[in-house]
């Protein structure tokens, strides 16, 4: 069997199963895997940023947030449908991708993790500061009448589990087509040597601007379907905590990898929730989890699967 | 009250922002000049000193002590502890992974969560106070034209305390002091010649592993420091970390990563005009300004507005 098969039947067999899973899972686990494929779409959008192309941003929850925002500011006060609202969560985001990576691009290491934490923080520090109009830390409530999209309402816990899906599925084909891509090959060229790269005659900052956008584009869809999917809109998502969660997620799923952000999605969000029935300070484990992947595993799960037995996995 | 004892009031507010803050952001600015890595748990060094001012102050206040006695021993030992379980951090976790910058502000970002969480199932989520040494009110006087000539009169609720001209005094000290051992010892110049040149200093026989949980120890203890100055006007909280931590960082990268005349010079700056914007404008709409201003001075001036030496 080729690589490419064997990926398309693994990544094809988790789709499957997810799908079926809807009919078997009790009720709170599967309100918790809708959940899960969200956040995993914000992870994989993440990973093509930090895992394929090697920049490390310290600030994406600006990108999940003006997603969300763009999709609730939508609706809140331009009574716009869910459909355009969702279109218009994206667009903020991308637009927000294309002057923060124009900026920060022309930085480096170091540098772009803290110009892109600094961009996030001051999105953050303005979704409070215009209180009025985004009620702030307290967020606000989409409503049920305006979360039905084409006469489908997401409110109801099946049709959100498919929406999930669907988002999670599309998110998951891209990020495996776009490797597949000689676009794809070169992002990883650059992570691995820029230099190389460079001197191959690739435009190093035309890629690294792509690979920003489309990563940006991602989290920002994932961010304005949470919102909508789950009917809240706040300035936590905008929050530090929700930079570092998608930076922990694909660390310990395997940066690089295309099942990685679901994998470390999937383990990290049941582990907060099995440890929360001890103590409220939940984000000790995430703590622990941080230093324990960079000194012990740095290929994280999927990373050291593919080191160890299945050299084929993209 | 008229603009000018406003003016006056914000400059010494922004003093003891500034004193605090130096002392924070120069402690941030050693471990990245010599070890060249960013630690981001920073701010919660500055966290648990504060906590730890508490703890030590009402343990001696509980033994029936002098609050001024309980503070002075904090003073000293919070530094103390807190600087050694910097050391040990960088012992078992930074050496590991052989300082490699982007692992290391992964790591750090573990141990913020780690050491905050920690502190908040101990220590609880409430704010205490710690009594300061002393506290007494000092009213200032103002110059106002009557009559064509300059009188002298005491506008009402305008003053200050001398624990906060004590504050800045004491930071005063401690940066001579770091200056003094940085420029005229050999442990200083041991830490410099680190920094210069690692691997050359190695093969002289410096004991660069020591010198890193050192100067990681160092870093972190002037956080703590700072905090145990500053929880007697401000009080001791689980979530303190993070404004010193965002603001060091302001500092740190304004006054050019590395270089500590330019970090003091910026935390006068930075800490003079966060006093007196925060008088008159909205303390968010002067944070979004500094973070903005922060991220592009990264962007246009990488080795800061008063550094020379470019950055990585």
């Amino acid at each position: 069997m080729t690589a490419v098969r064997k990926s398309l039947l693994l990544h094809g067999g988790l789709l499957i199963v997810l799908f079926g899973l809807q009919f078997v899972l009790p009720a709170y686990h599967h309100g918790n895997l809708a959940r899960i494929m969200v956040l995993a779409s914000y992870a994989i959008g993440y990973n093509v940023l930090f895992g394929y192309t090697g920049l490390l941003s310290l600030g994406h929850a600006m990108f999940f947030a003006a997603g969300m925002y763009g999709m609730g500011l939508g609706i809140r006060f331009l009574e716009m449908s869910p459909a355009l609202a969702l279109l218009a969560g994206l667009a903020a985001g991308l637009i927000l991708a294309l002057v923060v990576g124009y900026l920060a691009l022309r930085t480096v290491g170091v540098a772009f993790m803290i110009v892109t934490l600094m961009f996030a923080q001051a999105l953050f520090l303005t979704i409070l500061y215009f209180g009025k109009w985004t009620r702030g830390d307290e967020g606000f409530v989409i409503q049920q009448p305006e979360r039905v999209l084409w006469g489908i309402d997401l409110s109801d816990p099946v049709n959100r589990y498919f929406a999930a899906l669907l988002l999670f599925a599309v998110c998951l084909l891209v990020s495996l087509w776009l490797i597949q891509r000689p676009v794809g090959r070169v992002l990883i060229a650059i992570r691995e040597n820029q230099e190389r790269a460079r001197m191959l005659g690739y435009d190093i900052f035309a890629h690294k601007l792509a690979a920003v956008m489309i990563s940006g584009g991602i989290s920002a869809l994932a961010g304005a379907v949470y919102g909508l999917l789950f009917g809240y809109v706040g300035a936590t998502f905008a929050s530090v905590q929700y930079s570092i969660f998608p930076l922990l997620w694909v660390l310990l799923g395997g940066a690089g990898t295309v099942l990685g952000p679901f994998v470390g999605t999937l383990f990290m969000f049941y582990l907060i929730d099995l440890s929360s029935a001890l103590t409220t300070a939940h984000m000790l484990i995430a703590g622990v989890v941080l230093v324990a992947v960079t000194l012990f595993a740095q290929q994280g799960i999927v990373g050291e699967l593919r080191r160890r037995f299945w050299r084929w996995l993209p | 009250m008229e603009f000018g004892p406003y003016l006056m009031l914000a400059s010494l507010e922004g003093a003891v922002t500034t004193a605090v803050l130096s002392l924070t952001a120069v402690g941030l600015s050693l471990v990245f000049g010599v070890m060249r890595v960013v630690n981001v748990a920073h701010g919660e060094f500055f966290m648990l000193g504060a906590v730890l001012a508490w703890w030590i102050a009402s343990a001696i206040g509980g033994m029936g002590g002098n609050p001024a006695l309980g503070f002075v021993i904090a003073l000293v030992l919070a530094p103390l502890v807190v600087g050694s379980i910097a050391a040990v951090a960088d012992l078992t976790i930074l050496s590991r992974i052989d300082y490699d910058p982007e692992r290391t502000i992964v790591a750090t970002i573990g141990l913020l969560y780690i050491m905050q969480q920690v502190t908040l199932m101990t220590y609880g989520p409430d704010a205490r106070p710690v009594e300061a040494p002393f506290n007494a009110r000092i009213a200032l006087p103002w110059v106002e034209f009557a009559d064509g000539r300059p009188q002298i009169y005491w506008p009402w609720g305008f003053g200050t305390t001398t624990y906060k001209l004590g504050v800045i005094v004491a930071a005063a000290i401690v940066l001579l002091g770091v200056w003094f051992v940085m420029a005229r010892t050999r442990i200083g110049l041991i830490m410099r010649a680190t920094q210069l040149d690692r691997d050359m200093a190695l093969a002289f026989g410096i004991p660069v592993g020591r010198v890193y949980a050192f100067v990681f120890g160092l870093g972190a203890g002037l956080a703590a420091l700072a905090a145990v100055l500053v929880v007697p006007i401000q009080q001791a909280h689980y979530l303190m970390g993070g404004d010193p931590l965002l603001l060091s960082f302001i500092v740190v990268i304004i006054g050019g990563l590395g270089s500590l005349p330019g970090t003091v010079l910026a935390a006068l700056l930075i800490g003079m005009s966060d006093g007196i914007i925060s008088v008159f404008f909205s303390p968010t709409l002067a944070k979004i300004i500094a973070t903005l201003l922060v991220a592009l001075v990264l962007v246009f001036r990488p080795q800061g507005l008063f550094g020379t030496r470019a950055t990585r």
